[in-house]
């Protein structure tokens, strides 16, 4: 599969708003707080509760995933449902796939089917920018994981809970810790948090697990748990994500956990207020210990509810779009008919 | 254009006093507004009323008819119901009742909160003539006509400006 990893703009549309969400890469500002003020719209603020709303009801909303996902894949059914869409949710490692079916192919059957809109997980990096370049053009593709590439509604989810618990992002200094060369999520963190304009962004982990050139992202690398837990607000954990290590690039996970795990002891170097997040599935006594991740200053399941929220707000905003978009189109058809009419009747007279 | 302006105050106390022998009726009634003019309308009718329950508010964009055609209210806020609607007589107030749509989505969402006793309409305004739908208040604050447009300030001071329509020349 050949598929550009950056086009951004493959998923704009002609009024520069969200058609597709492939990456956040590209996204200016106003993309990201209006996603995140529009999910703030769906949780009540008494009771935290995430009411059933009929805004998409009629749309047929088609979750493909190519590769394993327990929460992601649950959270986007969940929203699904609460927009009140019509949903299909197909296993493809188990599907027609192995019978020898291009990706393409499937993409066309599912799309005569008639899917609005394709949530997408693949091992494959770009798989969802393919998608998005062959779809028809009134249908949508959201990416919920691309191989080593992006996962943009985790990284929004995110900040949704960064926002939530901390306030305005430009004043925090957030440290993300462990497997950052493998990690998809981290990418995409990276991303937002740069377009949010996070005060201090750091990386931490050991020089295996870090990209070649991580000051090129705009973080400050350090190689010492320690030395980078200092003063921060935001602890994000990750796990080792040892499905994509081609060779062996940690002596082994107990020394992991030695060097680069989350203890209690090491969280106290953060900011008392500090919060502790994974975006999980966390291995406890690997990259996080039990007493951090059930800990007062965790809020890693709170960020599982909020996924549900943050993932509503992606796909109503891109319908939302789509149809101011088309409304806009026949308005302007409408008046350029207007003036066709207006012209031949001069020309009659 | 002519401009009309209205004293919303004394319409107010028009719609308390007929307000009251349902609140005799049913003591426990409950009062919800319609964001943004329908809440506060309804603040200044449930500080009159001395209601003790909290006032709940909706916001309909979530449910509205025209998604498809204007997409998502970028202004939304969550509505706020804080007591449960199930076997409630409920009192919703609105501004304006003009083509009854905002009703039909009040009455949608206020239904996916649970099954009221009872829901007794009541808005400021009511153009009447314009309705696509067959809804009507019980309680109307004023009557205009529906060619007749209005502008809504608040919530202090609570003010309406409504103009004719200028005469259409032949």
């Amino acid at each position: 599969m050949k598929a550009r990893l950056t086009a951004p703009n493959i998923q704009l549309n002609e009024q520069g708003k969200l058609k597709h969400l492939l990456t956040l890469e590209g996204l200016k500002q106003q993309h990201l707080l209006e996603i995140l003020d529009t999910a703030e719209s769906f949780i009540d603020p008494n009771s935290n509760k995430i009411k059933k709303v009929p805004l998409l009801r009629g749309k047929s909303i088609m979750n493909l995933f190519f590769e394993p996902s327990t929460r992601t894949r649950t959270t986007f059914e969940i929203a699904e449902k609460r927009l009140s869409a019509d949903i299909e949710s197909l296993d493809i490692q188990t599907s027609a796939t192995k019978k020898g079916e291009s990706l393409l192919d499937t993409l066309w059957n599912l799309q005569a089917m008639q899917a609005d809109m394709f949530v997408i997980r693949h091992a494959e990096s770009g798989a969802a920018h393919f998608f998005a370049q062959h779809v028809a053009p009134h249908v949508h593709v959201l990416n919920a994981g691309d191989g080593q590439h992006a996962h943009p509604t985790q990284a929004l989810l995110d900040m949704f809970t960064i926002r939530k618990k901390k306030g305005d992002i430009f004043d925090l200094k957030v440290a993300i810790i462990g497997d950052i060369l493998h990690s998809r999520v981290v990418r995409s963190q990276i991303q937002a948090l740069s377009i949010l304009e996070a005060r201090e962004i750091r990386v931490i982990g050991p020089k295996t697990l870090l990209p070649e050139n991580p000051e090129a992202l705009g973080v400050h690398v350090y190689h010492d748990i320690e030395e980078g837990l200092q003063d921060v607000d935001v602890v994000i954990m990750v796990r080792l994500q040892n499905e994509r290590m081609k060779s062996a690039l940690i002596p082994s996970e107990k020394e992991f956990f030695k060097r680069y795990g989350l203890t209690e002891k090491r969280l106290a170097l953060a900011k008392p207020d500090a919060i502790v997040m994974h975006p999980g599935p966390i291995n406890r006594g690997v990259e996080i210990d039990s007493a951090v991740a059930d800990g007062a200053q965790s809020v890693i399941l709170e960020q599982v509810t909020y996924g549900i929220a943050v993932r509503m707000a992606v796909m109503s905003i891109i319908m939302s779009n789509a149809a101011q978009l088309a409304q806009q189109q026949a308005e302007q058809q409408e008046r350029e008919f207007n003036l066709e009419s207006e012209a031949e009747v001069e020309g009659a007279r | 254009m002519q401009e009309l302006d209205i004293d919303v105050n004394a319409l107010i106390d028009k719609m308390t006093a007929e307000l009251k022998p349902l609140l005799k009726k049913h003591p426990g009634a409950k009062m919800i507004g319609i964001r943004t003019g329908g809440e506060w309308i309804a603040q200044s009718l449930h500080q009159q009323l001395e209601l003790t329950d909290e006032l709940g508010v909706i916001d309909i964009s979530f449910y509205r008819d025209d998604f498809s055609k204007i997409g998502l209210n970028p202004t939304i806020k969550p509505s706020h119901i804080p007591w449960d609607v199930e076997d409630q007589h409920l009192i919703l107030v609105d501004d304006v009742l003009f083509t009854g749509r905002t009703i039909r989505s009040a009455l949608n969402e206020i239904f996916d909160f649970g099954r009221p006793a009872s829901v007794t309409l009541v808005t400021l305004l009511d153009r009447k003539g314009c309705r696509e739908l067959p809804l009507q208040a019980d309680i109307v604050g004023m009557p205009l006509k529906c060619e007749q447009t209005l502008k809504l300030t608040g919530p202090e001071p609570l003010k309406v400006m409504i103009s004719e329509p200028a005469e259409v020349s032949a």
